[in-house]
């Protein structure tokens, strides 16, 4: 169930495919999209995406998309990481942060306004 | 004796729709397991949904039965991540878990996982369970997310009982009992109570 980088970083588009789900950071857009259902069991399971996430953080765009419209299924694991990610920009006070959700995956329209109160600052849209 | 913590159910209704999954943690690894997490929640999840059925013109109902599935298999999830990560694999005791849709006062939903745990394990469980009860939801939420951030090895420890609770504004409960034979190991319930 490991995830793999499947390109070297610093090209324009980095993906990590996993089993049923996929993290792919589109440098261009300063894009990071999360798709699929992610459940994995420990921390040390999603630090390649906390990997990717931070590296797109030390690049310091302007804005930083975190596009979760096709993100299924996330774990409180996975909350916990998009929560984190959420503080650590709060108080780099580097970018803005724009995550983009869908209304019609229920977990999204529960969950994804914590994130509004741990970095006031971010701007959530739910479609 | 047994310890109860919360809103528990001891003795639910005897005529209702349930369905209960026994796992034995001791025939597969738990790094095996855990794609089984997913599968049985989204099979709880799946199967619930059918008493919530609703017809293809009627979108309110849709919208319902697909809020209830998505509920259901996050909340069953992650009692099945919490049992089979906090379960004593020293003791021969199954972790069960269980579905129930009471149709009493008002519709209910309960899920419910038991497992063993060790009692070092059950020392810090029940102070976390009784700091979880006599906090505010949203405090201390943002409390433990704020703490969490602080280190980079903190994993997620009981960010889901929170979730259940602030995001699904369900009501948890836990029991505490002995393990018949095993003097080092205590049956930890967890209930959670999802209105409908």
């Amino acid at each position: 169930m490991a995830a793999t980088l499947d390109q070297p970083m610093n090209v324009n588009m980095e993906v990590i495919q996993g089993e049923n789900y996929q993290a792919s950071y589109d440098a261009e857009n300063a894009t990071v999209r999360l798709t699929g259902s992610l459940r994995l069991s420990s921390p040390t399971e999603y630090q390649p995406i906390v990997d990717l996430l931070n590296a797109v953080a030390a690049a310091e765009p302007p804005t930083i998309v975190l596009d979760l419209r096709q993100l299924e299924f996330l774990n409180s694991s996975g909350i916990s990481m998009l929560s984190k990610f959420a503080i650590a920009m709060r108080k780099r006070e580097t970018s803005n942060i724009v995550v983009r959700g869908s209304s019609s995956i229920p977990w999204q329209g529960k969950s994804l306004k914590n994130l509004q109160r741990l970095m006031p600052n971010l701007t959530l849209e739910l479609n | 004796m047994a310890q109860i913590f919360g809103d528990f159910r001891e003795n639910l209704p005897t005529d209702h729709e349930f369905l209960i999954l026994g796992f034995s943690p001791s025939s597969i690894p738990i790094q095996q397991r855990w794609r089984n997490n997913g599968l049985s929640a989204d099979f709880v999840a799946d199967y619930l949904a059918t008493f919530f059925s609703a017809s293809e013109t009627d979108s309110q109902a849709q919208a319902r039965q697909a809020e209830i599935k998505s509920a259901v298999s996050y909340i069953a999830n992650e009692l099945l991540e919490n049992a089979m990560k906090f379960n004593d694999e020293t003791v021969r005791y199954s972790i069960r878990f269980g579905m129930h849709l009471i149709n009493d006062a008002e519709h209910t939903i309960v899920l419910v996982a038991t497992n063993s745990i060790s009692l070092e394990t059950f020392t810090r469980f029940k102070a976390y369970v009784q700091e979880f009860l006599a906090s505010d939801p949203d405090e201390l939420y943002m409390r433990q997310l704020e703490l969490t951030a602080e280190s980079i090895e903190a994993g997620s420890a009981g960010l889901g009982l929170l979730t259940m609770r602030t995001d699904y504004e369900a009501k948890l409960g836990w029991k505490f009992d002995a393990v018949e034979n095993e003097p080092t190991a205590i049956a930890v319930t967890t209930m959670v109570q999802l209105p409908v």
